[in-house]
């Protein structure tokens, strides 16, 4: 296998399945003549030409629900949103009309569309550019909701996206662009949307990280193993569906356990986990579950406002310590 | 506002106590804290304390007089607050069924700007909350603060799926909660226990000094009892009852034990070590040789005890009672003597808390200072074994095959069956033997 | 010192924003395309007949009629408590739908409004399946779960009912990029309120069909009002056709009391999407002659100004001008409104003794592809 970036990665997906089937298609603001405002869609114009991959004017409403139309009758777009902060404005097409239709149809209207892009904060963007929006869109039935973590991940989720027949909002994270790992060169291989990967085994407390979080829970758990502390580290990987099976039996296992997550706490994804966990686990807690979130606050643009704001290493640490009672 | 003082819940099979002394009286100031009454349960007499604020309004249950766990027995109220149906309500609490929880208000009068009784209030107890961003909040009052159990959720299935009271364990969780540890503490499981539980995290709590006196049993792991041990155990109860004994007698020549206690008593009078504390000290230490017979046979496992707690008899008034002289194999001879003394005073005066005379590994049944050469005890379950110790007394035995007076004493040790066989507490009580003919072994 | 204080408003601006309009104001939101004169319509009217077979002719008055009948008994179903929630009537905007539709094939696409069972029942689904959908009943076309906002048939390429203004245009916009795509000289039809005109899906739906080409007929049916609010009071230029001229895209206003001449405007744009996968936008004036929907108290127009434009009834004026051609008799139009009301007495028929949706069905069509269980 070779090792290559998230972003390479990003990029074969789209490519293979570019290449798989006729019906998809890539529009978005700079993906083609600029190869991409993160180069996610590098060399893509080149291979599929100007039909099958699109600049669109900044018209995200507009595009975004062009994209749903075009579901409805037979294609399989793939929406980039050059950052899911400007999904915002296309949030009517991806709630009202994506969302739905399938279901106030009765049935006949399916919408195979991906709605993709970079989520959460980047590096000192300030506060319109660096808004993680999963709960936003995971709120909603009918919307699926994917975050990959690590360059395979991001491959084979991306592609079990494209080919699901559903909606699909799938949230990359600018910051983990370049971040290298092992990916699968098989055209097939592929992850199928809805199951948690177990990232590390462990025994003395689960740390349920997504995106971003993934690789600072990871290391958490590393500096938490040399203090006598077993950690458990579960990927989602897709948040709705979510897989709470695989997290519940861990916290049957470890009994604490520990949401990491970059976005707001309040009515936030680590808060729907919780209360899952509530729910179906409550008789195996030994502690409250506790979420280490981003700060409740618009993101500040200073570096050290910025990195008070985003979820570190040590918060991780002294959650996973303090619902182990070791405080 | 007045408050309902009841009859509170103090050892885990209490049912109901008697007053045995009021210590303040109608028209006292009493202040929350402050010892209000002795109270006789089924086992001690316990220090009852104020939870309120106020003045002893009226006393409903007397001196010599019993009540049930959770009806009224006073009124702490202000000294002209009117209690009248407070008091018209006592008949029919009587009725109703007892709670544990004690001082529930009921609201009265509200114009009065005095300092008022403090009420017991459940809500804020709850273990500490997190602000917006996940901050812990400031601290909450303790559960033993409170009266109200706090307990992690898994900590209270361990506790029911053991058998545990959770009323008999001190939380060590943020605001006294109970947590999956104090379970683990209770149940005095060592390391390597149950593969679904966290040994790290045990770990690290066992190296973590604990300060003063240990209270609860000690740290133990469970291993299944094996399928032959299971029909010896079936069998054996068929035959002799459901804690099948077997004795075993030995004599112990004691001349160098109380030599021993002879020069250690000559170091300093105030020591006062008795020939029973040094067989505490060497029975614990015998035990740690032997875990075999530091063990007690529970449903379907044997239990081993990691530390060695030695109940010790103490003849009462009423009867017997075995206060527990915890981690003896750790302790000094004059900590053991000083333990001894102070826990058999208490055990006289009926003011051991439960904890202190329950749970131990091991029991020592001492009635040599009567005169008894020899005795079988019965075994205090689920103990696995009790020794039985007579008197020391000089006899002539045969040393080098002449015929020389020795200070003898036999001790016979009554064992469980189901955990101990003939051989293995052969082998203790000959570890035990070596050691109090030859005290030295201690020290080495 | 120059600002203005409130008592210094004139007096017509203060009555403009209570929201009420006199006839004046009625008056001026008049729409030119939609001929005053009864005599000089039907003389207009007369003259597209030519080209038309009777069949036809009868067809496109059936349909308009059957629509109308069906929206009657709608009212009074929704009066009896069988339809629930919001329920948009049609009444006076038969020709656009009839018209416009008339002009395009079995395989094209349609979307539009909330306001659309003329559309849904023009493009061919059957009046059941109407009426039960609005019945909220298992035999609807979307299984009771769309109602009366949220019709489709996939069998007919009816794509909805849509009830976020202006939603629908992006879809349509979307569904006719497809169509290109895959190399089909399929057409999309999308209609659309003027009040969707102010709307940003609008004028960036129009910005990329131009761009890109692509074969979508937007037909905005300006009935004057958006709900209460008349098209003076919510527009700063109010010829929507010229707003085409913005995005180069062809345009043509439209009267929409003439169902000929909405049908002859569509064929048109129709011609230019398919043969040169062009877009055009149709202003078609019309008015709607109930309330926005069963719950409006009206109170925004005058009797008078209804009243006037149902001098300028759609049906009226087709049935007098086939009668005056020679077309039709009256014993002829009372055969045809005898079928439409037999027709429409059948659909709430089926309507009524549809069962309810399944308690299940709560739960089906939210994924096509759920991933309920994880795979093992």
């Amino acid at each position: 296998m070779a090792v290559i970036t998230m972003r390479e990665a990003l990029n074969q997906a789209l490519r293979e399945e570019l290449r798989r089937d006729e019906n998809v298609f890539l529009m978005g603001e700079e993906v083609a003549a600029y190869q991409g405002a993160y180069k996610v869609t590098k060399g893509l114009l080149d291979e599929f030409g100007d039909k099958r991959v699109i600049d669109t004017p900044i018209t995200e409403l507009g595009f975004a629900g062009l994209g749903v139309g075009a579901a409805m009758a037979g294609l399989r777009p793939i929406v980039e949103f050059m950052t899911f902060n400007f999904s915002i404005l296309a949030t009517d097409q991806i709630i009202n009309s994506a969302a739905k239709m399938l279901y106030m149809s009765g049935g006949q209207f399916k919408v195979p569309i991906v709605f993709r892009g970079p989520g959460g904060s980047a590096f000192q963007v300030s506060s319109q550019h660096s808004q993680a929006l999963e709960s936003w869109f995971a709120y909603f039935p009918g919307l699926k909701v994917v975050m990959p973590s690590t360059p395979a991940d991001a491959k084979g989720l991306l592609k079990s996206s494209i080919r699901d027949d559903d909606p699909v909002v799938f949230i990359e994270q600018e910051r983990m662009y370049g971040n290298k790992g092992e990916v699968p060169e098989d055209p097939d291989f592929t992850i199928p949307l809805g199951v948690s990967e177990v990232k590390r085994a462990g025994q003395d407390a689960t740390i349920v990280a997504r995106s971003l979080m993934v690789p600072v829970a990871l290391k958490a758990a590393e500096q938490l193993e040399k203090q006598g502390v077993s950690c458990e580290v579960i990927d989602p990987r897709t948040i709705r569906p979510l897989d709470i099976e695989t997290i519940v039996t861990s916290v049957k296992k470890t009994n604490r356990v520990v949401v990491a997550e970059e976005s707001h706490p309040f009515c936030g994804v680590g808060a729907e986990i919780s209360t899952e966990i509530m729910e179906r686990a409550f008789d195996f807690l030994d502690a409250p579950v506790k979420r280490v979130s981003g700060a409740d606050v618009p993101m500040p643009y200073a570096k050290n406002l910025e990195d008070l704001a985003i979820p570190t290493v040590d918060q991780i640490v002294a959650a996973v310590r303090e619902v182990s009672y070791l405080e | 506002m007045a408050t309902q003082v009841i009859m509170p819940k103090l050892s885990p099979t209490m049912e109901e106590g008697q007053i045995s002394r009021w210590l303040k009286k109608e028209g006292d100031t009493v202040s929350m804290g402050e010892p209000l009454a002795e109270i006789d349960t089924d086992k001690a007499t316990m220090e009852m304390q104020a939870l309120s604020n106020g003045v002893l309004r009226k006393i409903l249950v007397k001196e010599g007089e019993s009540a049930p766990l959770g009806q009224m027995i006073a009124v702490i109220g202000e000294p002209d607050e009117d209690i009248s149906q407070m008091l018209s309500g006592a008949s029919a609490e009587k009725a109703k069924s007892p709670s544990p929880a004690q001082g529930e208000t009921e609201p009265k009068s509200e114009a009065k700007t005095e300092p008022k009784a403090e009420p017991e209030t459940p809500a804020p107890l709850v273990a500490s909350r997190a602000d917006g961003n996940g901050r812990e909040a400031s601290p909450s009052p303790s559960a033993v603060d409170s009266g109200r159990l706090i307990v992690s959720p898994l900590a209270a299935r361990m506790a029911a799926e053991a058998g545990i009271d959770l009323r008999d364990l001190t939380g060590s969780g943020p605001g006294g909660r109970i947590i999956k540890r104090d379970i683990e503490l209770a149940l005095e499981q060592p390391k390597g226990g149950k593969p679904a539980t966290s040994p790290r995290v045990t770990q690290l709590r066992a190296v973590e000094p604990r300060p003063g006196q240990q209270f609860g049993a000690s740290p133990y792991r469970d291993e299944p009892a094996s399928e032959i041990r299971r029909t010896i155990a079936k069998r054996l109860v068929t035959s002799l009852g459901p804690v099948p004994h077997f004795f075993l007698t030995t004599e112990i020549e004691m001349d160098k034990t109380v030599e021993m206690r002879k020069s250690i008593n000559a170091l300093d009078p105030e020591l006062k070590i008795s020939i029973n504390d040094i067989i505490i000290k060497v029975v614990a230490a015998a035990l740690l040789q032997h875990p075999q017979v530091n063990a007690s046979y529970q449903d379907r496992a044997i239990r081993y005890y990691e530390r060695a707690d030695i109940g010790v008899a103490v003849a009462i008034e009423e009867g017997l009672i075995t206060p527990v002289v915890r981690s003896a194999d750790q302790k000094s001879l004059s900590e053991i003597a000083a333990e001894v003394r102070e826990l058999a005073e208490r055990a006289r005066n009926r003011k051991l808390r439960p904890e202190e005379y329950t749970g131990a590994s091991f029991s020592i049944s001492n009635l040599g200072m009567f005169g008894i050469d020899e005795f079988t005890a019965v075994i205090n379950p689920p103990e696995g074994a009790i020794l039985a110790i007579g008197a020391v007394s000089p006899k002539p035995v045969v040393r080098d095959e002449q015929i020389v007076i020795r200070q003898m004493m036999r001790v016979t040790m009554s064992c469980d069956h189901r955990v101990i066989d003939g051989a293995t507490g052969a082998k203790f009580l000959k570890t035990l033997k070596k050691i109090l003919e030859n005290p030295l072994y201690l020290v080495v | 010192m120059s600002k203005q204080q409130p008592s210094e408003r004139s007096p017509k601006t203060e009555k403009s924003a209570t929201g009420v309009m006199d006839e004046e104001a009625s008056e001026s939101a008049e729409l030119s395309t939609i001929r005053e004169d009864h005599q000089q319509a039907k003389q207009a009217q007369k003259g597209r007949l030519g080209g038309l077979d009777r069949e036809t002719l009868l067809g496109l008055y059936y349909k308009m009629l059957l629509i109308r009948r069906f929206e009657e008994k709608s009212a009074e179903a929704y009066s009896m408590g069988k339809i629930g929630g919001f329920c948009h009537l049609y009444i006076g905007q038969e020709a656009v739908a009839v018209g416009s539709i008339s002009a395009i094939r079995q395989d094209d696409y349609v979307l539009t409004s909330y306001r659309e069972h003329a559309h849904a029942i023009a493009k061919g689904m059957s009046l059941e399946s109407v009426m039960a959908e609005l019945f909220g009943k298992e035999g609807g076309c979307s299984g009771g779960k769309g109602g009366s906002m949220h019709m489709f048939d996939s069998k007919v390429n009816f794509l909805g009912g849509h009830a976020i203004v202006g939603g629908q245009i992006p879809l349509a916009t979307g569904v006719a990029f497809a169509t290109k795509y895959k190399g089909t000289d399929q057409v999309t039809l999308c209609y659309f309120g003027e009040a969707a005109v102010n709307q940003g899906s609008f004028h960036e739906s129009l910005n990329m069909a131009q761009l890109w080409k692509v074969p979508c007929v937007y037909i905005c049916e300006n009935n004057q009002y958006g709900m209460g609010t008349s098209l003076q009071r919510s527009m700063s230029f109010q010829d929507i056709a010229q707003k085409a001229c913005a995005y180069e895209i062809a345009s043509e206003f439209v009267d929409g009391m003439d169902v000929l001449a909405v049908r002859e405007a569509t064929e048109r744009a129709v011609e230019r999407a398919r043969k040169e996968y062009l877009p055009t936008l149709l202003e078609v004036r019309t008015y709607r002659f109930m309330g926005h929907s069963m719950s409006d108290p009206g109170n925004y127009r005058t009797r008078a100004e209804i009243e006037k434009y149902q001098q300028r009834d759609p049906i009226k004026l087709f049935a007098a001008s086939l009668r005056e051609a020679g077309v039709i008799g009256d014993k002829d139009l009372a055969e045809i409104d005898s079928r439409a009301k037999e027709e429409v007495d059948r659909a709430i028929r089926f309507a009524d003794e549809s069962p309810l949706p399944q308690p299940e069905e709560l739960y089906t069509d939210v994924y096509a592809a759920p991933l309920e269980k994880k795979p093992s």
